[in-house]
């Protein structure tokens, strides 16, 4: 189970609105590489591992992803806040106003609805850690993207703290996977997967 | 510190923020090193050190967990007085 802590992991403090800023940030938020996918890829992967300093992890981590949401959806809502009918126009933001008005929903900046189809469960230790480490290096550099837009620091210094633990949680699955492959046999890492032939 | 000797409120908050960050970190350290001595010393000392502040941010602000919030002297649920975090004034 989870419990609500009542604070952001990193503070989110905006005080300048720009809806074209909100537009590109959303996509950590319901894009293919955000924040969302993140949590549901490592929570929904933890089932079958069959070991536990990678559960471990994969729980751990996957908790963290959940908090990176609420702080992209704080950015989002604080950039989009109190907005009137003419800047909303004014901005391009008009598509995305007419469905969610100023709700948060999860999509991509390309107006893409979230779908489980951007993250995999594939129930094979090797196959989803590489899965991990190469989402971790996605989402980084969709952060790195994003920098190169952003002009506003209240916005740049919380985008800076969520680039920087994709770098940490690629290590954290760098390791782990090491683990997994302590466990098997080195000349073939392939010969069986341990998550299902278990008489291996 | 303020003048009824509560501590101030963005320095609380920050502090809250700066060890529970070096726990969560740690945490997912010891995941993958769970014999590193050195890191669980650090995680003992940090979650100590978080445990305290939180009921004392519970005690002067209002509780930011569930289980620093106190029924018991008060007849109104305090949970839902102060901002949430993406608010004006939240954490």
């Amino acid at each position: 189970m989870w419990n609500y802590e009542k604070r952001l992991q990193y503070p989110v403090k905006i005080t300048q609105t720009n809806p074209k800023l909100a537009q590109v940030i959303i996509s950590q938020f319901g894009g293919p590489d955000g924040e969302l996918s993140a949590s549901m890829r490592y929570l929904s992967q933890r089932y079958t591992m069959p070991y536990k300093e990678v559960t471990g992890i994969l729980t751990d981590i996957g908790t963290e992803e959940l908090a990176h949401m609420e702080m992209i959806c704080a950015i989002v809502y604080q950039l989009t806040k109190d907005l009137s009918a003419e800047e909303i126009e004014r901005c391009g933001f008009d598509k995305y106003y007419v469905d969610h008005t100023l709700a948060l929903w999860p999509q991509s900046a390309g107006g893409v609805p979230w779908s489980a189809t951007t993250f995999q469960s594939k129930g094979d230790p090797v196959t989803d850690l590489h899965e991990d480490m190469a989402a971790e290096q996605k989402a980084r550099t969709t952060y790195d993207n994003i920098l190169r837009l952003v002009k506003d620091p209240e916005v740049a210094d919380p985008i800076r703290f969520l680039r920087e633990r994709e770098i940490v949680h690629y290590q954290r699955f760098g390791e782990s996977l090491r683990i997994v492959q302590d466990h098997l046999d080195s000349r073939n890492f392939y010969a069986f997967n341990p998550a299902f032939d278990l008489g291996k | 510190m303020m003048a009824d000797n509560r501590p101030c409120r963005r320095d609380l908050l920050h502090w809250i923020n700066v060890v529970s960050f070096a726990l969560n970190d740690t945490t997912l350290f010891l995941d993958t090193h769970p014999g590193d001595r050195e890191a669980l010393a650090f995680f003992d000392e940090c979650q100590a050190k978080r445990n305290r502040a939180l009921k004392e941010y519970a005690k002067y602000y209002g509780p930011l967990t569930i289980d620093t919030a106190d029924a018991s002297e008060t007849d109104r649920w305090n949970w839902i007085n102060e901002p949430w975090p993406w608010q004006e004034g939240g954490c």
